[in-house]
């Protein structure tokens, strides 16, 4: 790497690559009946499903006079009628009607984004469309896999998105933020493995023979009912450019073989979470608990998806709060820990990506603009 | 749209080379570099003569990735508005206005296929984007037309660069191309893309639209510099005002009107947005509608022109100066 990026101070407040794949939604969240108004990487857009179930992201501000398209409605197999002044746009962005007049300015068109319906997730690409390949889109099969079972939700976090990528790449914190649900001290008792690619870093960690936090054990205890005993934790936090990190999380009976391979003695979670940058200071933080075990009960869906959004809210207080220092003392920087490790790649790697964007040295605030 | 956040700046000449006849080819070190992309123009603040200066777009005809290099290349016409005149006249060393990289013909990445369709200098904007096809790896198809391989910029280069996807029309070597001919072979999904003289794009135009095809399909930019006609002088007279302007062939009528004291509204001077409309009064002669804001219907009773672009020229009886009577809003 070169020696700019990482001479520079570790940056409190990140911009964004363009060059990558965002959530932009649920699926279920875009529908042919209506528009929905989501801004992604600092960009408002407006989002809809063609007739046929085609999802469309137009930049949500008409030609003419830049009125929110969201607030349009939807007209014909794929259109969108300005709220306004009532011009029309195609699901390519081009214009098919103008008010009061027999002919079309052939300027007239709206930017229309790339966007990829896949693991029930829909996934914008808001820079160079030449360079928008749908197999780089990060693999989060376990959410509509058949042989994982699970659900999630959206946080809408009042902070930069990467302090979340960094949350997320460093686990030792459940120790302090999830006293009562996953934490305990063999978190930063035991060491972990990092190792990284061009696109992607892994955080390894095993804890042995320790006695289960309660969130494990009730887990445990679904699939096996009465299960007592020590077990073998693991946490494996594989990141994914942009901003995709999901964690292979578990725990086994203490030695059954899990860390050699064999996890058939315990219980296996995939917390899927993708991170969208909405401004500068704020997130969607799209996410879901999947399992291996027990997929046919949605009671066992429900109390993971509740018992996580819990976890999350302890984070989602603390991501704030920090947000909030941070802007509070602009003339202090951040250090770094060990354990930062996993969190340093993924910003080294997203630095990279600003780079070659052009936009590394950028202050974010100009950074953020968008040439389209 | 959201491209409008025009950002001048002063910009070197490094090159200037004729790359046809009648064609230079200019290249600009610009002072805050961003990359262009497929479709993009520029804006250069050229002088007309010692006291005025005016805006002219120019499609960017290349460009290094990273936008330190920008070329245009610009067609000598013999009825010049003064754009092409000045930036015929620029040597290396000089300086010059223009804006960042400005979009209003986007390539659209995602089409089944594409058909791009040159004429004459219109090669340049439609270059940019076969190399950013074929690079992505897209079907495609280039229709180049000229009157003479002399006067066809880039002919050469573009034939070495995309072979067989590369079809030249020649006017002298195979007579006028036909342009139904041509839109049979554009498959149903294909989008085109075109930029050349008004004729041309007309005559596609409307082929296109008597066909039924879905007219989002067929893109073009047009920076309302060719007519049916040559530019004549011509007059025209606002009674209301009690103004008289003789208009020169190497201006518009609304630069006219300008220079005459009139004060017009106006916004895109190509003929697309329809603001600097006028209505005509009277009319001794015939009306050269270059705008592509008016239907066919509209233009057929000369009851308005955008001044921007179309002219007024005679009725070929040879009785007169042409002359247009109207009221200018």
């Amino acid at each position: 790497m070169s020696s700019e990026a990482s001479s520079r101070a570790t940056a409190k407040l990140l911009t964004y690559p363009l060059n990558g794949w965002y959530v932009a939604a649920w699926d279920h969240e875009v529908t042919s009946k209506g528009l929905l108004a989501r801004t992604v990487a600092g960009r408002p857009l407006a989002l809809y499903r063609t007739k046929d179930g085609r999802p469309v992201a137009l930049a949500d501000a008409c030609w003419h006079r830049l009125a929110p398209l969201s607030q349009g409605k939807l007209l014909g197999n794929d259109e969108v009628q300005c709220p306004y002044h009532g011009l029309r746009f195609n699901s390519a962005g081009r214009c098919t009607g103008m008010p009061a007049q027999e002919t079309i300015n052939p300027s007239a068109v709206v930017p229309s984004f790339p966007i990829v319906d896949r693991y029930r997730y829909l996934w914008v690409w808001l820079g160079d469309p030449t360079l928008a390949d749908p197999s780089t889109i990060p693999d989060m099969h376990q959410l509509d896999s058949e042989e994982w079972a699970g659900d999630g939700e959206t946080m809408h976090a009042l902070c930069n998105y990467q302090l979340l990528l960094d949350n997320l790449m460093d686990l030792t914190h459940e120790e302090f933020v999830h006293t009562s649900s996953i934490g305990q001290a063999a978190l930063s008792e035991s060491e972990f493995h990092v190792t990284h690619d061009e696109h992607s870093v892994t955080v390894s960690r095993w804890m042995l023979g320790i006695d289960p936090p309660p969130f494990w054990l009730k887990n445990m205890r679904d699939k096996f009912p009465g299960f007592e005993g020590k077990v073998d934790r693991w946490q494996i936090i594989h990141y994914y450019y942009p901003s995709t990190i999901c964690l292979d999380v578990g725990v086994a009976p203490a030695g059954t073989g899990a860390p050699e391979g064999d996890r058939s003695q315990g219980v296996n979670g995939y917390v899927m979470n993708t991170i969208s940058p909405e401004t500068d200071r704020t997130c969607n933080y799209y996410w879901a608990f999947m399992r291996n075990y027990r997929l046919e009960s949605q009671l066992i869906t429900t109390q993971l998806r509740n018992g996580v959004h819990g976890v999350f809210h302890e984070d989602e207080v603390m991501l704030k709060a920090q947000q909030e220092t941070i802007d509070a003392n602009p003339n202090y920087e951040f250090y770094n820990l060990n354990i930062d490790a996993g969190g340093m790649w993924v910003r080294r790697i997203l630095e990279r990506a600003l780079h070659a964007e052009g936009r590394g040295d950028a202050p974010l605030s100009q950074a953020a603009l968008v040439r389209d | 749209m959201a491209d409008k956040h025009v950002q001048w700046q002063d910009a070197t000449v490094v090159e200037r080379g004729e790359v046809a006849e009648g064609i230079v080819r200019v290249v600009f070190q610009p002072s805050l570099p961003v990359p262009a992309r497929p479709g993009e123009h520029l804006d250069i603040l050229v002088h007309l003569d010692s006291e005025r200066t005016d805006e002219r777009s120019y499609s960017i005809a290349g460009a290094r990735p990273d936008g330190t290099r920008l070329a245009v290349s610009v067609a000598r016409t013999p009825t010049s508005r003064g754009g092409s005149d000045y930036l015929h006249r620029l040597a290396p060393g000089d300086t010059v206005r223009i804006t960042q990289p400005l979009q209003d013909f986007p390539l659209r990445v995602g089409a089944s296929s594409y058909v791009l369709i040159a004429g004459g200098v219109g090669v340049t904007a439609i270059r940019g984007m076969a190399s950013t096809l074929k690079r992505i790896g897209a079907e495609y198809v280039v229709h180049y037309v000229g009157s003479d391989r002399s006067r066809m910029a880039y002919l050469a280069d573009l034939e070495a660069t995309h072979g067989e996807r590369l079809v030249p029309h020649v006017t002298r070597e195979a007579g006028r191309m036909s342009v139904a001919e041509l839109l049979a072979t554009v498959p149903n999904d294909a989008e085109v893309y075109m930029c050349g003289p008004i004729r041309l794009m007309e005559e596609v135009k409307r082929t296109w639209e008597a066909n039924g095809r879905d007219i989002t399909a067929l893109r073009y930019e047009t920076f309302g510099n060719s007519g049916w006609f040559e530019a004549e002088p011509f007059e025209v007279v606002v009674p209301r005002l009690g103004a008289t302007v003789e208009v020169g062939p190497g201006e518009s009528m609304l630069e006219a009107l300008e220079r005459g004291g009139v004060e017009m509204m106006y916004d895109c001077r190509r003929g697309e947005c329809g603001l600097c409309e006028v209505r005509i009064l009277d009319l001794d002669g015939r009306v050269d509608h270059r705008d592509v804001f008016y239907s066919e219907r509209q233009k057929a009773p000369n009851a308005e022109m955008c001044c921007c672009v179309s002219r007024v020229l005679g009725d070929g009886t040879g009785s007169g100066a042409a002359r247009v009577t109207i009221e200018v809003s």
